[in-house]
């Protein structure tokens, strides 16, 4: 019972032990992730529920941060596609006695364990357990340094509804600087051949995005007519040390989108959020659930992808 | 009468300007003569092919005890600067206790005493318990044996407190050592404000910390009169101050360590805590800066920093783990290696940094071997060539981030009060 999805192929192409970022990865490997994500798309928008493609395996969630939406994600990734998928937190873990963080991904990995899914805090700390253990490590999000599955889900869902990468102008707005989500993208988009404009207030929109080749703007609608894409950042109130501007409402007159930004937009805009949205911070209610936003596709991209990359990582190989 | 004649080296004394080949005699541990013949001697020591310098002085050194032996001791820290050449060291106060008494200062001279290594000089706190808020008994520290102020790992943090002491200070002319470092700016800062940081997602610590309070000090020392010594110097702004305060004869010294002139925030690509330390890793225009500093004088001294952390503790997430590398055992390597090799320095210059300026900025009487001098001294094997290996140190701890680099040049011999206290095999 279940599809064994013929379509996938095989991994060939894929050698990466571990997900950890996008910047590592090359465009071919982009593609390859986001290919087989397509097909687990397809499978999933025709009705399939079971892959029996991970029969046996073990997959944990290590989230050391709050996170519903993408730990859930996993979860269900792993189990429609047959393993056995476990939920660590940590405040009801042995770290408020005191263990280390590799202490504890040591001893579950002890348990016989095909994959940990990692989100933590700080930059860096996938990589510290990637080192330090022999299953395969995803980064769920470090810090604010890259979350790889949701770069990946943003691209899949531009690739879906404008058929290409390449060519495109990708802004990504808001906080920029404590924002893992605006770098996976920015690498991911780079390899693949779009335009990547970076845009917020000026406390958190670093000149020095352009050495990398990305183009910087503290004004919203400056670069409205020009861009294909939105992805419109959280406000992340719960990570930010010290206040980078004086109040919401003040970033919602200077960022938000509502539909007169919409008007002075391309008619064919493409809106991208990361949940959870601030409806009416970010983005107004009318536009996050108008024609031009994929904010929804996003979620079922998401699952396809973590189970393309369960798969990549972990999946019995036919033959 | 024990003697001991060190043959044929080039015996390098920048405090003399003397760098020739020639025989030294020490005689009951005092450096006796030179040319002299073998032939009665004790102890003949075959320096051909080596420097013979005098005995290398570290001024920066984190010994942890008391209170942190789990990272070092003074024993394993004395046996790590003489495996690194250090006939001398300076240890800093941030021990638990602090040493802002007399009976710590005691204490530590004592247990550097017992583990008969190399001397240790101690840097007494600038404030009591290193509080930053009342001057710490400084007369009372300095008839104990201490021989410099400074509250490191920490800033002097009240421009108040600093102006005091420096002008206490003066009455015993003895520097005041300080870690500039503008807190507010650095906080929750792991790594350089650069390019890397903003790549890496991490929280910045910006080259303006260290610029500002740099600033303030010797402004400071300016209108004081004082005696002012940056430590681990490690930004371009901050040598470029040095350099105008010293034009304007401020009575200013500086150190810069070898990891700032060897790495760069690069390192911290692989979120390697054995990178992190305080002050950072800069990008590569800082790094310069630095070497420029060294080569045209503006920097008085090298200093290691060396600051021990036992392995579990830099096995945490990156802002967990402390700040600090040790460095007795890679100083001279780096030194040879990075300065000398590619032509920055020359060896009377770099020798220069690790002997008479240290001593002369301490107030000690080392870093030269003139006739009568104590016979501390250091010789280099200049063409050794080593790799880097953790395991083989001397110190309690390994967290260095040049495990595994190739380096050429390394203490051989080292001698202190005309014993040979090390000696590679």
């Amino acid at each position: 019972m279940g599809s064994e999805l013929p379509e996938l192929g095989s991994t060939e192409g894929w050698r990466q032990q571990h997900l950890l970022g996008l910047e590592e990865l090359s465009a071919e490997e982009i593609t390859l992730v986001l290919d087989k994500a397509e097909v687990f798309r397809r499978a999933l928008e025709g009705g399939e529920r079971r892959f029996p493609l991970l029969a046996g395996k073990t997959c944990v969630n290590l989230f050391f941060e709050n996170s519903t939406r993408t730990r859930t994600s996993f979860a269900l990734a792993a189990r429609r596609m047959g393993a056995d998928s476990l939920d660590f937190s940590a405040s009801t873990s042995s770290l408020s006695k005191g263990e280390t963080v590799i202490d504890t991904a040591k001893n579950i990995q002890a348990m016989k364990v095909d994959v940990m899914v990692v989100r933590h805090r700080t930059p860096g700390t996938p990589h510290l357990l990637a080192q330090n253990l022999t299953c395969s490590v995803i980064n769920a999000g470090d810090g604010a340094h890259e979350h790889p599955t949701q770069g990946l889900l943003d691209i899949m869902t531009i690739r879906q509804r404008r058929g290409r990468i390449a060519g495109l102008t990708v802004a990504m707005v808001g906080d920029i600087a404590h924002s893992r989500t605006a770098r996976s993208n920015i690498w991911g988009l780079k390899k693949l051949g779009a335009e990547v404009i970076v845009c917020g207030p000026s406390t958190l929109v670093s000149p020095r995005w352009q050495e990398l080749g990305v183009e910087y703007s503290y004004s919203l609608d400056a670069i409205l007519p020009r861009v294909d894409v939105l992805n419109l950042l959280r406000i992340q109130f719960e990570r930010q040390y010290a206040r980078p501007f004086p109040s919401v409402r003040e970033y919602a007159l200077l960022y938000a989108m509502d539909r007169h930004r919409l008007a002075r937009a391309k008619p064919d805009v493409l809106i991208l959020a990361p949940g959870p949205i601030n409806r009416g911070v970010e983005v107004t209610p009318d536009v996050a659930d108008g024609p031009q936003s994929a904010i929804l596709e996003q979620v079922t991209n998401g699952l396809a992808v973590r189970m393309a990359v369960l798969w990549l990582l972990a999946g019995n190989r036919g033959g | 009468m024990s003697t001991l004649l060190i043959q044929n080296g080039r015996v390098i004394d920048p405090a003399q300007s003397m760098d020739r080949v020639t025989n030294v005699l020490v005689e009951n541990g005092r450096i006796a003569g030179y040319d002299v013949p073998p032939g009665g001697q004790t102890t003949v020591l075959d320096a051909s092919g080596k420097i013979v310098a005098p005995g290398l002085i570290d001024m920066h050194v984190h010994l942890r005890e008391p209170g942190q032996e789990e990272d070092e001791t003074i024993e394993s820290g004395t046996a790590a600067a003489l495996a690194g050449g250090f006939t001398s060291i300076a240890c800093v106060p941030n021990t638990d206790p602090p040493l802002d008494s007399q009976g710590a200062v005691e204490f530590v001279r004592h247990q550097a005493a017992r583990a008969g290594n190399c001397n240790v000089y101690v840097i007494g706190c600038v404030s009591k318990n290193r509080e930053g808020k009342e001057l710490a008994e400084i007369g009372q520290l300095v008839a104990a044996g201490a021989v410099a102020f400074s509250d490191d790992g920490a800033p002097v943090y009240d421009p108040e407190l600093m102006r005091r002491a420096f002008e206490y200070c003066l009455m015993f002319n003895v520097p005041v050592l300080n870690h500039a470092e503008i807190r507010e700016l650095t906080q929750h800062g792991v790594m350089h404000e650069g390019l890397v940081s903003l790549i890496l997602g991490l929280s910045g610590i910006p080259a303006a910390a260290e610029d500002v309070m740099t600033s303030r000090d010797i402004a400071l020392a300016e209108a004081t009169g004082g005696r002012l010594h940056m430590m681990h110097v490690s930004t371009s702004g901050a040598v470029d101050i040095i350099r105008r305060a010293k034009r304007r004869n401020v009575r200013v010294t500086a150190e810069v360590t070898p990891h700032h002139f060897t790495l760069t925030d690069e390192c911290l690509r692989t979120f390697d805590s054995s990178c992190k330390m305080n002050p950072p890793l800069r990008s590569r225009d800082h790094v310069e800066a630095c070497i420029a500093g060294l080569a045209d004088g503006t920097i008085d001294a090298i200093a290691s920093d060396h600051a021990p952390h036992a392995k579990e503790k830099k096995m945490q997430e990156l802002d967990q783990a402390p700040f600090g590398i040790v460095g007795l055992e890679t100083s001279l390597g780096l030194v040879i290696t990075r300065l000398v090799e590619p032509g920055h320095l020359s060896w009377s210059d770099a020798l220069a940094k690790m002997t008479i300026n240290p001593a002369r900025i301490l107030g000690i009487p080392k870093g030269t071997l003139q006739i009568g001098a104590d016979a501390d001294v250091t010789i280099i094997d200049p063409e050794a060539r080593w790799t880097v290996n953790p395991a083989e140190f001397r110190s309690k701890s390994t967290n260095t981030p040049f495990a595994g680099r190739e380096l050429k040049g390394r203490a051989h011999t080292v001698i202190v009060g005309g014993q040979v206290k090390f000696s590679r095999q």
